[in-house]
């Protein structure tokens, strides 16, 4: 297990897409070190052999029938958008153009 | 009409309350107006609402009363909770009111849709008296995390009321409500009941539908009952559970014999199981006095106490903060700015969607929820997978064998429900590991999907703060919990001579008002 | 944007051996979407075809749509794969606007269908066999349009505007395991590949199969060798290449690409390419980075789909004949030689002359106007003959305009240019046009005097019996109505202008 270091939150952060300045990102690194050292010993607690449960209680085969069901309007769907622009959802730029 | 007042009237219990309504002795404008107007006297204070919905909820109550005054078809038709009201945690969806989860990102936020549990409180026609105070999107043991400032606990106002649901446990100790919804991920409806002197029932995973309930980590989150007595959780679960085909995760077994067990209680003859671990070192000694008083007191009620042992519930909390924060990074990934709620635009740079983004997102999270997305973000990140996620979800299996173990043994299992009594605000903020321990005897029963029950065990001895005991049953028998939870309970109070909350302090202007006004 | 050098093709395939994949995603044509129960419906109103789980609300939970399973093991079953009996959904995270939730819910290690075929039939009937790695569950996306700018695309753009109506539409994606041994041929077999996915698809009635719409996708990953040596070389990933012809081209391009980059001495880069139909050319996309950490784990709000083998079973009684099965049937229904029949396939029309026939033309007709009219026109303009906008109906009405002796052939050309000019239906153009056959005798019987009188020695001929020199007649008579008389009535008329026997 490796040490979780200042640029490993800086990347974790770019992967979250959360902004955060140089003294959030030292802060974080030090509580996060923290944390994983106190989690570790879960990666040495169960064998191969033991199967992981992604769920608590097992089903299967939940499915809807294929039938149409309830619909926005464009107005429901826009209401609380923070912008639009004739029925849609208006987003800044999405490549960097400098 | 009533010859209650006021003050005695929010005290009385849901199932009182229900009675007193269905026999027209009080009517629901009335019993819903005292609530508003003890959350307008008291809410101050403790905090417990972020939003009030009085008129709707007036509204609904007046239904009822129309109904039940024309009688017939349709007023034997009420459910028998109609007209008792009700508050919801402000992390379950609602048409007409503003739905925060706690955060600065969906400040202002009306959903277009109902939870399902939200569209069956309204077909039981139960008003709903607002949103309650929550840590932000669930996450933390002390509601100190919400962005709208802390709840406080009814019994000490300068102490936590638990988390994350502190809003929903203190509306309901504070007498601002008689029923309230919560989410359980880790212990959030439990540990503010023990803290608060209430009760609070995590149902067995996929009994109660999660549509609408805004997703922490998918597969340990569960709505559940907050209340002051066992009956009037097993009554409010009977209105929210059932098959919901909105939720691919939700159960198809009825649950329709809580309220039976509630009434039937008995312990003659069953096995309840001390888990060695969760017990003892690290655990309050007043906590410790108020459980072994309720081992007792069930060993006396033809219980017979067993030890069990869970080994693996060493390697629970370890896991639990591995497997929820990698659901809370992809949980949390929608509130990005562009569909809905807050968007932040960068001070400066280019504008480009990735900027908005992240300056949203930075400037719309507090500090927990961060740390829980960019450790869960590590959790599931190329090259730790297997060491941590999927380490956890072994765990996970683990757990579970230790539990049907254990089941082998004993009918429910018992243990303290939090290993201290209330702290101090601000005395875990910035240890988060401190505040994460709070979670160790809850946590389990979430990785399992166990059904798990808080009840007030009464006072510790060395600061007079309730003690919650817990319960824990198999999967599905959530009915069992209501059985035994309603025994423990009434030899309980038979001890103190009523309901422990009648011991909390009187909050509000009632401390100096005797019975209230109208 | 630079051009980058290219080698010529010929050269490209002397030094380098091309290694091909796939990666088809085909658009399900079921009623609802794939984890809601908003209608899966292509061009209507913006974020009018949402609800709450298309958009990725707060506390939205997705449900499985079980049509949209049963098409997944259908495809699969059609691909030759076995059908997994116990998979799941994942979460694939990552962030960008036409993705509600910021992940996609797909499949990923444990994908429904694996480990299939197709055996490809090339031009000159050559069968290659391409193996299925998998095909997998999962949904699309949202649709961003770029505002601002000159172009119309991302680069440059000011704003984007989102419209999430094709959010959650179910998709399957059929990728393929490494395509090695195409050689020269890659080109075509790109091409001949993506067809016949299509084919089994629109076959299979589980998707619309319409590329022009987007219902069939392709990327396509192109990587050299040099000739002899195994290990693979590095590759690149042209996106979203949506027609057939686009899918030849792109593969031919990328291999002249990357042989012009492997002479200059440099590595490829594993990128992402982009297509562009105008030109002819890819150009350089997103380079591959850290940023392409998915963070793929199970999707904890759904649960395992099991296929029993009753089920799969249940589901293949369903398939319908398979498409090399039913070319050999509609060759034997419509009579065609091999070589017309080959011909009618290479030209991509089969499908065309079987709605055409449907229609209520004959065989022979049908072939006739899509592979004589319909083909040429289609290469002239550079699209599909499927896409040149003839539709079965037309050429019904023109035929029966023909043969009820209205126009001529030479006319119904003139107004199957009409028609694709969009100047109306058949019968409107003959109209407007003026251009029915002249069937008034009287006329006719004028110009014929005419043209006797100006060559009385080829009309003594005739009376003498050598038919053939007819021809000069009618000729003159043809010139001198510009075209618009029936040539066999004025050679009927003829023959009884002179008393001679026909």
């Amino acid at each position: 297990m490796a040490a979780i270091n200042r640029d490993d939150v800086a990347h974790l952060a770019r992967l979250a897409h959360i902004e955060m300045s140089a003294e959030e990102l030292d802060r974080m690194a030090g509580e996060l070190a923290v944390i994983v050292d106190s989690v570790k010993s879960v990666s040495e607690a169960a064998g191969d052999d033991v199967p992981a449960t992604s769920h608590p209680i097992p089903l299967s085969n939940v499915f809807r029938e294929d039938v149409v069901g309830h619909t926005f309007t464009a107005e429901q769907a826009l209401s609380g958008a923070p912008d639009s622009f004739e029925g849609r959802f208006k987003v800044p730029a999405i490549l960097d153009e400098d | 009409m009533t010859e209650l007042n006021n003050s005695e009237l929010i005290r009385l219990s849901a199932a009182q309350l229900a009675a007193k309504l269905a026999a027209r002795e009080v009517t629901s404008v009335e019993v819903t107006q005292a609530y508003l107007d003890r959350i307008a006297d008291v809410d101050g204070q403790v905090n417990a609402f972020l939003h009030v919905n009085a008129e709707e909820a007036l509204a609904v109550a007046a239904e009822v009363d129309a109904i039940r005054a024309a009688g017939g078809a349709e007023a034997e038709a009420l459910h028998e909770l109609a007209g008792v009201p009700i508050a919801v945690k402000d992390l379950i969806v609602t048409i007409g009111q503003p739905t925060t989860a706690g955060s600065k990102i969906l400040e202002g936020w009306h959903s277009p849709y109902d939870a399902t549990v939200i569209k069956k409180l309204r077909a039981a026609k139960m008003p709903i008296l607002g949103k309650t105070n929550l840590d932000e999107f669930a996450m933390g043991s002390s509601t100190e995390h919400s962005a709208y400032g802390p709840t406080r606990n009814p019994w000490d106002l300068d102490r936590i009321p638990g988390g994350s649901g502190g809003g929903s446990a203190a509306a309901v100790a504070a007498f601002e409500a008689p029923l309230a919804l919560g989410t359980d991920t880790g212990g959030s409806i439990r540990q503010p009941g023990a803290v608060t002197g209430t009760v609070g029932m995590k149902p067995t995973y996929g009994a109660v539908s999660r549509y609408g309930a805004i997703a922490m980590a998918s597969s340990l989150d569960q709505i559940g009952p907050v209340s002051r007595t066992v009956l009037d959780s097993a009554l409010l679960q009977e209105v929210i559970g059932g098959h919901d085909p909105f939720d691919s995760t939700s159960l198809t077994d009825p649950f329709d014999t809580l309220v039976a067990a509630a009434k039937t209680g008995n312990v003659t003859g069953m096995k309840i199981g001390i888990i060695k671990e969760l017990h003892g070192e690290g655990y309050q000694a007043g906590v410790e006095n108020r459980f072994n008083e309720s081992l007792e007191l069930l060993k006396e009620a033809g219980a017979e106490i067993v030890e069990v042992s869970c080994p693996n519930f060493k390697y629970a909390l370890g896991a639990y903060y591995l497997i929820m924060p990698s659901e809370v990074s992809s949980n949390l990934a929608k509130f990005d700015g562009v569909r809905y709620g807050l968007r932040v635009l960068p001070e400066d740079g280019p504008m480009t969607i990735e900027r908005v983004m992240a300056a949203t997102r930075a400037a719309g999270f507090g500090d927990e929820v961060k740390r829980r997305i960019i450790l869960g973000t590590y959790a599931l990140s190329a090259g730790y997978y297997d060491a941590y996620y999927g380490s956890a979800q072994k765990v996970r299996t683990l757990i579970q064998r230790d539990f049907d173990a254990a089941f082998a043994q004993a009918d429910v299992l018992i243990s303290p429900t939090a290993p201290t009594t209330a702290f101090k605000l601000g005395e875990k903020l910035d240890d988060p590991l401190a505040m994460y321990l709070n979670d160790v005897a809850t946590i389990p029963a979430n990785m399992a999907g166990i059904p798990g029950l808080s009840l007030p065990g009464g006072l510790a001895d060395e600061d007079g703060l309730p003690v919650g005991i817990q319960l824990l049953a198999p999967a599905r028998e959530d009915a069992r919990l209501y059985r035994v939870g309603a025994v423990l309970e009434s030899l309980l109070e038979e001890k103190w001579g009523g309901p422990l909350l009648a011991k909390a302090p009187v909050l509000g202007s009632s401390s100096t008002i005797a019975g209230g006004s109208n | 944007m630079s051009t980058d050098a290219i080698l010529s093709f010929e050269e490209a395939m002397e030094k380098y051996d091309p290694v091909l994949g796939f990666e088809v995603h085909v658009e399900l044509n079921t009623k609802t979407k794939m984890f809601s129960s908003a209608p899966n419906v292509f061009g209507d109103e913006p974020n009018t075809n949402v609800n709450e789980v298309d958009l990725g609300m707060p506390g939205v939970l997705p449900v499985v749509n079980k049509t949209a399973v049963e098409s997944s093991i259908k495809i699969g079953l059609a691909l030759n794969c076995k059908i997994a009996e116990y998979c799941r959904f994942a979460r694939k995270n990552y962030f960008y606007p036409d993705t509600p939730k910021n992940f996609q819910t797909s499949q990923y290690d444990e994908p429904i269908a694996y480990d299939g075929y197709l055996d490809i039939e090339l031009s000159d009937g050559t069968v290659f066999r391409v193996e299925i790695e998998r095909a997998h569950m999962e949904e699309d996306a949202g649709k961003l349009t770029h505002m601002g700018g000159a172009t119309g695309r991302i680069q440059g753009a000011d704003y984007s505007l989102v419209d999430y109506n094709r959010s959650g539409v179910p998709l399957v994606e059929i990728v393929t395991k490494p395509i090695e041994g195409a050689g020269s041929r890659a080109p075509e077999l790109a091409k001949a590949y993506v067809a016949a996915v299509r084919e089994i698809v629109k076959n299979l009635g589980v998707s619309d199969a319409k590329m022009e719409r987007g219902n069939v996708r392709c990327d396509a990953n192109v990587s050299l060798r040099p000739h002899g040596r195994e290990r693979f070389g590095i590759r690149s990933e042209t996106k979203n290449v949506n027609s057939l012809r686009a899918v030849e081209h792109a593969v031919r391009y990328e291999i002249q690409r990357h042989a012009a980059v492997l002479d200059s001495g440099e590595p490829v880069i594993q990128e992402t390419r982009h297509w562009h139909e105008d030109t002819r050319t890819t150009t350089s996309g997103r380079a591959k980075s850290d940023a392409d950490d998915y963070r793929y784990f199970p999707e904890p709000d759904l649960v395992p789909v099991l296929a029993s083998r009753e089920w799969v079973e249940e589901l293949r009684a369903t398939l319908p004949e398979p498409p090399a099965a039913r070319r050999k049937r509609l060759q034997a229904d419509w009579g065609y030689s091999d070589l017309e029949f080959r011909d009618v396939v290479n030209a991509g029309v089969m499908d065309s002359i079987e709605e055409t026939i449907a229609a209520g033309a004959s065989a022979s007709v049908a072939r006739k106007w899509w592979m004589g009219e319909i083909v040429g026109r289609a290469k002239t303009a550079d699209v599909d003959p499927s896409e040149l906008g003839v539709t079965p109906e037309t050429i019904v009405e023109l035929n029966k305009l023909v043969e009820g002796g209205k126009i001529n052939n030479k006319m119904a050309a003139q107004v199957l240019d009409g028609v694709l000019a969009g100047e109306g239906t058949p019968a409107e153009i003959v109209e407007k046009r003026g251009l029915a056959v002249v069937s008034d005798d009287g006329p006719l019987l004028e110009a014929i005097d005419a043209a006797l009188a100006a060559q009385p020695d080829v009309a003594e001929k005739i009376r003498g019996g050598k038919l053939q020199a007819i021809g000069a007649i009618v000729g003159g008579v043809m010139k001198a109505t510009r075209g618009q008389a029936d040539a066999g009535r004025v050679r009927e008329l003829i023959l009884e202008r002179l008393g001679v026997e026909g």
